[in-house]
């Protein structure tokens, strides 16, 4: 039940990332993903083996994981920010070939 | 489904989800964005009420809803002047997006109402897991113990607030 | 002296080219010069202490029975494989013809050493360069030699065997900035190497059925003993002959290659673009001998082996008139030494193959004449042709040139070297009481005892052979007066070139007397010799008449010679020519080998392999650029892909499950 929510969570995730062109809004599509997963990891645990809790513990880790990310990713964006003085994707396309 | 009671905070939770979802993405400004992000996040803990995990969800608001998001509406703050839209869209890349995620919803509602059939059972009883069981757990070493991860991720996070000021410091 | 030093005599020359190779360069030339004289010198009086110690002396085991015994002195184990099944020993073995190897080897390569001194320098005395390395390169060929002739074993033969190929190519390249060196060092290298590619075939047969690789082993106590496998052996047959006949024919190739017997000998003369003691030492008196050698050493089992013996006995005959018929025309002094050389080794060959083994009496002789006779051949023929090949260096020195025709009348300048170059003319025609008259004397009637034929045959390359070497020798010192050519007349050399020729003309003189029949015989008995009258009368008689017929054609300049070519000129031009046996080579390699196989080959290779690798290599290349516009260093690109690639792939594995 609670899988489909999670779905749709996930497929605007995905919309977002590839059209999506702030790298913020980026990283905010990537935590919708993110979080989605994490949804599926809880259902699939607490419907299919109620007596163990590894999708709850490996959600757990995911989370402090993804705060750690976010830490990063932010910490570029600002730095990148601070060089091309704007944060638009399309702009920062330096690193090719 | 057993009462009508969950039947009502389930349909609250999901629409919540999916409406703050699309919304997140599909806004044109970028601070609304990330308060729609936070609602989503808000109901992923409800979600997690739901299913006894009191711990994880009070992670999840403490975490997400507490630090990531502010991390975020600093990050715009920093980055956007006010008043600031997101730029239009190429019709292309919303094509793109479109079939790649409608591609991917479908492959997985597919699955998911193909086989996952114990969505619609009732949740099925937990006994035994209090917060000291999972504090005992969390830091034992025996089998179901995850004291490795539990240092592995502690040396993550130090890493990432080293590699953030670094990264984000000014030269 | 005991026998037991004899590993020195192999250590002292190994050293010298350690160190002359290594530290040589850093020091003064003439000073590496004297210490590599001074280092053979102590080889040579060692060699000679123990050559005493074995022949005369009367220490435990040397002498049971009358019998002369093979002594092994030093013996490592270098090589075990398979739970010691499969062992390859290093080791010192003394036997007659080992000792009396070490002696002939010692003295011409200190003779050679002291000589160079002179020869490798300029008139002024300064050595020329390269001086060191010359040097070394003698000091390691001794030493190969010498581990050669010492060999425990067919495989250590065969590692030294290589050596010796190794250091006569560095030798006769020595003049490395000069084309023909270099296609000569070459053209001796790859010929002697096909030869050592049979020598390899026929051990590996011959210990496959042996299961070893030691002559003790192989062939008994001074190869009375031929070991049951071997003999049982001799029963299998392949595609007609016995596979021991096969093993021994192909190391008689090997020998052969080494030796320069006909058609392998094509390498020799073109060796003599090595300085000309490097031609006395190596491509003279000692490494050409080691096919001669290698066939005295297997002796035993050759004896057992009749039909590997008539191919020996054939080719050795015809390659000594061949060899003998080339040399009478060549003008090149050293060309015509060197063929002369050949038809001389060709000689101790076929009297090796007509020598039998029993120890009855055959018309007076004893059986094992031939073996005897061919190893003092190869002991006298080491002193005179050294000293012949030195008086050439000499006279090469003085006139700058190789040809007879820059010579002519040089009796009046070099007195000396004259002499000895008459004194080794004298004793190669076989006139006694010079050396080579007894060794050859004694090779004449152990061919007459194999059959008439035979030896009337060799008599006559014996006549062809005075009537050759006086040629040379009238052509060089008389024919008519010398006209100088360059600066200064041409002189005797410097007493480091002279000392040598002197002594060699001694040991000349008085070889032929040295009781060898005493001393070297196959199996250790000692061997009765006496003079042959018939057989010795015939053959001086053949040698004057073969000098006379020289004399009268070139002791003084007149157009007989001429008149001669003119009258056979086909004849005199095919000898001239060698009677086109490098031509044929050039026309076999160039033409068949290289068009025929290695053309194919080489286009196989360039075509087909390279380029298929090369397509590989265009391929991924091409493949790169044209897929490094999706690397557009768009991150959202990349993610649709990946998104769709992991779509399409949970599609088809869906697709798959439901199917299947």
């Amino acid at each position: 039940m609670y899988l489909i929510p999670s779905l749709i969570m996930f497929g605007c995730g995905v919309y977002g990332f590839i059209t999506r062109k702030n790298m913020i809004a980026i990283l905010i599509s990537l935590e919708l993903m993110l979080n989605s997963v994490d949804i599926n990891f809880v259902v699939f645990n607490r419907y299919l083996f109620p007596a163990q809790h590894e999708g709850m513990f490996f959600t757990l880790f995911a989370i402090a994981i993804a705060a750690a990310e976010t830490a990063v990713a932010i910490a570029i964006i600002i730095n990148v920010y601070r060089l091309a003085k704007n944060v638009d994707i399309n702009q920062i396309t330096k690193m090719k070939f | 489904m057993e009462s009508l009671g969950n039947v009502i905070i389930y349909v609250i939770i999901a629409l919540t989800i999916i409406v703050f979802s699309v919304l997140a993405v599909t806004t044109k400004k970028i601070l609304r964005s990330a308060t729609y992000l936070l609602f989503v996040l808000l109901a992923t803990a409800a979600i997690y009420f739901q299913m006894d995990y009191e711990f994880l969800g009070a992670t999840q608001i403490a975490v997400y809803a507490g630090g990531i998001v502010v991390l975020f509406v600093f990050a715009i703050m920093l980055t956007h002047k006010p008043g600031e839209d997101a730029a239009p869209l190429t019709s292309h890349k919303r094509i793109l997006g479109l079939v790649a995620c409608g591609a991917g919803v479908l492959l997985c509602g597919v699955a998911l109402f193909g086989y996952a059939k114990f969505c619609s059972q009732s949740l099925p009883s937990m006994s035994d897991f209090t917060i000291d069981r999972l504090g005992e757990m969390l830091l034992s070493t025996d089998k179901f113990g995850y004291l490795l991860p539990f240092e592995a991720v502690s040396v993550l996070l130090l890493a990432c607030i080293i590699g953030g000021v670094v990264i984000a410091r000014k030269r | 002296m005991p026998l037991s030093s004899t590993i020195y005599v192999l250590a002292i020359p190994f050293f010298m080219f350690l160190f002359l190779g290594l530290v040589g360069v850093k020091m003064p030339r003439k000073i590496t010069g004297v210490i590599g004289v001074l280092g053979m010198a102590v080889t040579t009086v060692w060699a000679y202490a123990i050559a005493f110690t074995y022949f005369f002396g009367n220490g435990e085991g040397q002498m049971l029975d009358g019998v002369r015994q093979q002594i092994v002195t030093t013996d490592w184990t270098w090589l075990s494989f398979y739970a010691d099944k499969l062992v390859v020993r290093l080791g010192v073995l003394l036997d007659p013809i080992s000792a009396m190897m070490l002696v002939v080897i010692s003295t011409v390569s200190f003779m050679v050493h002291l000589y160079s001194l002179g020869y490798m320098s300029d008139h002024d005395g300064n050595p020329e360069k390269g001086f060191q390395r010359y040097y070394a390169d003698l000091a390691l060929f001794t030493f190969s030699m010498l581990g050669l002739v010492v060999s425990t074993n067919i495989f250590q033969m065969f590692i030294f065997f290589e050596m010796v190929g190794v250091s006569s190519y560095l030798l006769i390249g020595f003049y490395y900035g000069q084309q023909p060196a270099n296609h000569a060092s070459k053209k001796a290298f790859i010929v002697t190497r096909l030869a050592d590619l049979f020598f390899l075939i026929g051990i590996l047969i011959l210990s496959f059925y042996t299961e070893t690789f030691d002559f003790k082993e192989i062939m008994g106590a001074n190869g009375h003993d031929v070991c049951n496998a071997f003999t049982s052996a001799q029963g299998l047959t392949f595609m007609g002959c016995s596979v021991t006949g096969w093993a021994l024919t192909f190391i008689f190739i090997g020998g052969a290659g080494k030796s320069a017997m006909y058609p392998l000998h094509i390498w020799l003369p073109d060796a003599m673009e090595g300085p000309t003691p490097v031609s006395a030492l190596i491509h003279a008196a000692t490494m050409v001998v080691a096919g001669v050698f290698l066939v005295a050493r297997l002796f035993p089992l050759y004896v057992l082996e009749q039909g590997a013996m008539d191919i020996i006995c054939v080719v050795g005959a015809f390659t000594a008139f061949y060899a003998a018929a080339v040399a009478c025309t060549q003008s090149d002094i050293k060309r015509a030494l060197a063929f002369s050389t050949i038809s001389q080794i060709a000689f101790m060959m076929t009297s090796l193959a007509v020598s039998s083994a029993s120890g009855e009496l055959i018309g007076g002789h004893e059986a094992g004449l031939g073996y005897m006779a061919s190893m003092f051949h190869l002991f006298t023929h080491a002193m005179f042709k050294a000293l012949l090949f030195l008086c050439a260096g000499a006279i090469i020195h003085a006139v700058h040139s190789n040809e007879n025709s820059k010579m002519h009348g040089l009796h009046k300048y070099m007195p000396i070297t004259s002499i000895a170059f008459l004194i080794g003319c004298l004793a190669i025609a076989g006139i006694p009481p010079f050396a080579g008259f007894f060794s050859k004397d004694e090779i004449l009637v152990a061919c007459y005892e194999k059959g008439i034929g035979w030896g009337l045959w060799m008599s006559m390359v014996a006549g062809m052979t005075a009537f050759y070497m006086f040629r040379i020798y009238y052509l060089i010192f008389f024919w008519k007066k010398h006209e100088v050519h360059g600066e200064h007349a041409p002189k005797d050399q410097p007493w480091t070139m002279t000392v040598p020729l002197i002594v060699l003309a001694l040991i000349s003189c008085v070889a032929g007397l040295v009781p060898f029949g005493k001393l070297v015989t196959w199996d250790g008995n000692q061997l009765e010799t006496h003079l042959n009258l018939p057989v010795a009368c015939a053959s001086v008689g053949i040698a004057l008449i073969g000098i006379g017929l020289a004399t009268v054609m070139y002791w003084k300049e007149n157009p007989l010679p001429d008149k001669l070519a003119t009258m056979f000129k086909g004849l005199w031009t095919a000898s001239y020519r060698r009677f086109y046996m490098d031509e044929l080579y050039q026309f076999i390699t160039h033409k068949i080998i290289f068009q025929g196989i290695s053309k194919p080959i080489a286009w196989f290779d360039r075509t087909i392999i390279d380029g298929f690798f090369n397509l590989l290599g265009n391929v991924t290349n091409t493949a790169s650029f044209g897929i490094r516009k999706m690397q557009s260093g768009n991150v959202q690109g990349y993610v649709s892909y990946y998104i769709i690639g992991a779509v399409l792939l949970a599609a088809v594995t869906g697709v798959v499950i439901l199917c299947f």
